[in-house]
């Protein structure tokens, strides 16, 4: 998993002197609740606990957005007998984030058997939230059926293919892809031709200094290819990409937070709002993790993330449900 | 209208009487030895911790294989030449394909291609 280039230090635009140990610390922290923002060329964390007597002026990240990941509605077997209550507690831990995010992304596996009453049920639970609009990916418990026929029905609108998109908000450009369709026997996750020519196309007009944010459910990094964890043509998409100082790929598929920072672009994947899955390589296969009870809802989580105007790399931060 | 429905009534006589003659003959040649109708051959798959067990079977021409899926994830077994394809298997779900034909059929769930199994017909 380590690797010895020097991709774990955070592009250093500002000549800051921001290394390596510093980032790895700030992100270490996150696991406490931990809010990690650059400022002039300074990377600060700052505990959850104390965020009330933060300035307004330090808190002033202009676009603040929240990813949950993983819900499996209508899973209900030992790792989670409850996935909708752990879902609400995410949306009610959202809820209460010092600054409100103005939308949410859900990175995939919204359902568990791609039934109408799983998606309909998670379209109830995030009604409570207070970001009214949702983004969606589709992971491949989403799309088990006619192609997908029942997600792009309901989250397909303005999108293209099997459901990939993008958008604008505040200067950020978002794109969503979809990498769980036509997966080959012994592959990974796959973007396919049709795909990666239209990403091509949809960033290639966009200025270097535009920040990009870009989800899709399995990661678009090799974190595990022996479960699956990876995508096999990312490096292609990734290399549409190169030109530009900021870019974050958020990801979902493997219930666990793990992060990578890789020249200008920081990948990160979410937790499960429904149930944890073990490290690399630490069990037999990537199946539920059985926890104590008393232990599953530190397992879950939710990922807060805020751009700081002016500054290189979106501030990500991950809690965890207790 | 009556002489419709005595019609439907007669045809329905004769294909039940049919019937129960096919299964009458079937089940006397069952215990025959040397018979020409065998009892089909039959082959359980099972599927747990993200694999199918065993992930190489051999089987006779005619043999029905069962995929069981015993994980508490679901799971597909789809062959990669369009020859099967199974709907999602949830826990203790089972999907059931007969190789008619000898050959080679390799396959894989399509949800977690990276399980992959083969079944060797001969």
């Amino acid at each position: 998993m380590t690797e010895k280039k020097n991709d774990e230090i955070l592009h250093d635009h500002n000549h800051d002197g921001v290394d390596r140990r510093g980032f790895l610390k700030c992100m270490a922290w996150a696991g406490t609740g931990a809010l990690c923002v650059m400022q002039g060329g300074v990377l600060k964390s700052y505990s959850m606990s104390r965020m009330s007597e933060m300035k307004a002026a330090d808190m002033a990240g202009e676009l603040s957005f929240a990813q949950i990941s993983d819900s499996h509605m209508g899973f209900n077997k030992a790792a989670n007998t409850d996935v909708a209550g752990t879902l609400k507690a995410a949306i009610d831990k959202i809820n209460a984030l010092p600054v409100a995010p103005e939308f949410l992304l859900h990175t995939g596996d919204i359902s568990h058997l791609s039934k109408p009453e799983e998606f309909d049920a998670v379209g109830q639970i995030l009604k409570g939230a207070s970001a009214k609009e949702v983004f969606y990916v589709p992971g491949e418990h989403d799309v088990l059926n006619d192609d997908g026929k029942e997600y792009l029905e309901r989250f397909g609108k303005g999108a293209t293919g099997s459901g990939w998109y993008s958008f604008e908000k505040k200067g950020v450009h978002f794109v969503g892809l979809v990498n769980v369709m036509n997966l080959k026997a012994g592959g990974l996750g796959s973007l396919g031709r049709e795909q990666l020519e239209w990403l091509e196309k949809d960033v290639k007009p966009l200025k270097s200094s535009t920040p990009i944010v870009v989800f899709a459910h399995i990661p678009l990094w090799s974190v595990y290819p022996e479960w699956g964890w990876g995508t096999d043509d990312s490096a292609q998409a990734l290399g549409y990409l190169k030109k530009f100082g900021s870019v974050t790929v958020l990801n979902g598929h493997i219930h666990q937070t793990m992060q990578k920072v890789e020249g200008s672009v920081t990948f990160h994947t979410a937790a499960s709002t429904a149930f944890p899955q073990p490290a690399p390589g630490a069990a037999p296969s990537p199946g539920p993790m059985k926890v104590p009870a008393e232990q599953l809802r530190s397992l879950l989580g939710i990922t807060d993330v805020k751009l700081v105007r002016g500054q290189q790399a979106l501030a990500v931060v991950d809690s965890s449900l207790a | 209208m009556r002489r419709r429905v005595c019609i439907a009534v007669v045809l329905a006589g004769l294909l039940v009487g049919m019937e129960g003659s096919r299964t009458r003959a079937g089940a006397e040649a069952g215990k025959s030895p040397a018979s020409a109708q065998q009892k089909p051959a039959m082959m359980e798959v099972k599927i747990d911790n993200f694999s199918f067990g065993p992930a190489t079977t051999t089987v006779a021409v005619g043999t029905t294989v069962t995929w069981v899926n015993r994980d508490d994830i679901p799971h597909t077994a789809v062959s990669t030449d369009g020859v099967f394809k199974s709907k999602v298997m949830d826990t203790d779900e089972k999907f059931s394909f007969t190789f008619s034909k000898a050959g080679t059929y390799a396959y894989f769930c399509s949800i977690h291609p990276k399980m992959t199994g083969t079944v060797v017909v001969q």
